[in-house]
């Protein structure tokens, strides 16, 4: 746990303390301001009854933050590393390969999610000057619009990770990661599909569909099918990201 | 310390380090000398537990590097080839996250790394960002952090590279000094800083190794058959006369110098040290003797001999 704990601090440090982190953080918020002047006309006049967490993912800056921010958040991770050298320094030391994964993973989960922290603050401003209803800023639909944050995030958290691991090149693990990140996005986008699908086919695509999980989250739903999802798919790249640092012994 | 038995370690189909047997004593200075590519990194890293090795056994304190990793890496201090620092830390914060990495306490890394910082003179640039220090600090900041959670052994690959005169003497005397209280295996491919600063030399080529002996026995290999060279106030015809013919000498040369000076080179047969001999032979009434001394084989001969026969074999 020491060892962690340790490493997690370091981690946290290297973003916090870093220019690519403030920027980053600048750029989201840049982004969701963006969204919000999208979403303040369409508040205006008419009255609204669907939460305004929802709003969020219904316009692109969201996806476009996801897309972009996570992959410069995570590159560095395994990547620079072993480009300058650290890494070896770092796995002679009496560190489990399962605790510099982990404490790489969180430490980016967390910096993902602090970025994401003042835009709570948007959303009080929006309580306090607009004729929102009641429905709209309950806590606990803050509360699930952010776990479904922590656990998307999460997914592509790992799955940069995973691509950093792969490679000594920050560019080439920025690269790969959107690349998947973009194809699992596309997957949420059923109506890309030309030919007519049958229903089985339709609902694996519902399963796979981070838009519709997202607006569950957004309305305060907390499907334990999504949530398994996001789960299972984060393991499954942090355990791949595992294999891949493992590997080196392998040769 | 460290016993290393039929160690072999294959890349993709290119085999960089072939059968290799060594030992390595408690509290030895070991130097692993060899040209580059010969296979020094690779053991050490093996060593380090960082790569596996693809057949042999290696073993660190009696613990096996592969399957006793985690108990022989808190053994072992390692600095790998080029010294990699995170740029962006400060030099005791970086020291303290690697007392604690490697399992200190929060007030044992504390005073671990003061001890460190002492030893490695980095006192005065404890709060510096690594990235602006020069590179005879960053290597002492690579030595102190093999040092601070005070390992049986420290591993050290090419510590004295790319550093001026002046860093280059004093991390040989922080090698020196750690000597005594920690078993040191250091490789490099600069030979006076193995008769500097180690005891025992393993020599290495093409992944295998051509020689292991302590530096004293290397040294009298060396000397052997070194030529015996004086410099002489005396006719040229009459040197000639006087040391042509003897059977203590394989050959002769006598180059004329500034006035009457001669410039006498002798390589002894059997390589015995002919100076004692030689100033006696050269005591004639009017002669002047202005130099006599040895020459000696450089180290950089020996390899280069130790590896040519290996290649002719």
């Amino acid at each position: 746990m020491q060892v962690y704990l340790t490493l997690l601090r370091r981690e946290l440090g290297s973003h916090f303390l870093s220019m690519t982190g403030y920027v980053i953080i600048s750029t989201v918020l840049g982004l969701v301001g963006f969204s919000i002047m999208d979403i303040l006309p369409k508040l205006s006049g008419t009255p609204m009854d669907t939460p305004i967490t929802e709003m969020f993912y219904v316009t692109l800056y969201f996806w476009i933050i996801l897309l972009l921010t996570t992959p410069v958040i995570t590159m560095r991770t395994f990547a620079q590393e072993k480009f300058s050298g650290t890494f070896e320094t770092l796995m002679t030391a009496p560190v489990s390969d399962l605790q510099v994964v982990l404490a790489k993973f969180s430490a980016g989960l967390m910096f993902f999610m602090s970025a994401w922290a003042p835009v709570a603050g948007y959303i009080v401003f929006l309580h306090r000057y607009t004729n929102l209803g009641a429905v709209a800023l309950q806590p606990a639909v803050i509360a699930s619009t952010y776990l479904g944050l922590a656990l998307i995030g999460g997914l592509f958290i790992s799955l940069g990770c995973f691509a950093s691991s792969l490679t000594k090149s920050q560019l080439i693990a920025s690269a790969v990661s959107c690349g998947i990140g973009v194809m699992l996005f596309l997957l949420s986008m059923r109506s890309l599909v030309p030919m007519p699908m049958s229903n089985w086919e339709a609902d694996v695509f519902a399963h796979l569909s981070m838009t519709e999980h997202l607006e569950d989250f957004a309305r305060g739903i907390v499907s334990l099918s999504a949530v398994t999802y996001y789960v299972t798919a984060t393991g499954f790249f942090l355990y791949l990201t595992l294999k891949v640092v493992e590997s080196r012994r392998w040769k | 310390m460290i016993e290393v038995t039929d160690l072999t370690k294959r890349y993709a189909g290119r085999v960089a380090v072939s059968h290799v047997s060594f030992q390595v004593g408690k509290g030895q200075i070991v130097g692993l000398l060899g040209p580059n590519g010969a296979g020094k990194s690779t053991i050490l890293k093996i060593l380090s537990c960082f790569l596996p090795a693809s057949a042999g056994t290696v073993k660190v304190a009696g613990l096996d590097v592969f399957h006793e990793a985690d108990e022989v890496r808190r053994r072992i201090g390692y600095m790998p080839e080029h010294n990699p620092l995170p740029l962006d830390m400060r030099v005791r914060e970086y020291l303290k996250f690697r007392a604690r990495l490697k399992g200190l306490s929060r007030s044992a890394s504390r005073d671990r790394v003061d001890v460190v910082l002492n030893q490695c003179s980095l006192l005065d640039v404890q709060k510096r960002i690594i990235g602006q220090l020069s590179k005879g600090f960053r290597q002492r900041v690579g030595l102190a952090d093999a040092l601070v959670h005070e390992p049986d052994l420290v591993i050290l690959d090419e510590p004295t590279i790319g550093l001026d005169p002046n860093q280059l003497r004093a991390v040989r005397q922080l090698i020196k000094e750690l000597g005594k209280r920690h078993t040191i295996l250091l490789s490099t491919h600069i030979l006076p800083e193995v008769e500097m600063t180690c005891s025992h030399v393993l020599m290495l080529d093409h992944g295998r190794i051509v020689a292991s002996d302590s530096t004293e026995d290397l040294l009298k290999r060396v000397f052997h058959g070194g030529p015996v060279i004086t410099e002489v106030l005396a006719p040229r015809e009459a040197l000639l006369e006087l040391l042509s013919d003897r059977k203590e000498i394989e050959s002769l040369d006598v180059s004329p110098m500034d006035g009457d000076w001669n410039r006498v080179i002798i390589q002894p047969s059997n390589g015995h040290d002919l100076r004692a001999w030689l100033h006696g032979e050269l005591a004639h009434p009017g002669w002047q003797l202005r130099e006599l001394s040895r020459g000696r084989h450089t180290l950089e001969d020996v390899f280069v001999k130790l590896t040519r026969t290996e290649k002719e074999e």
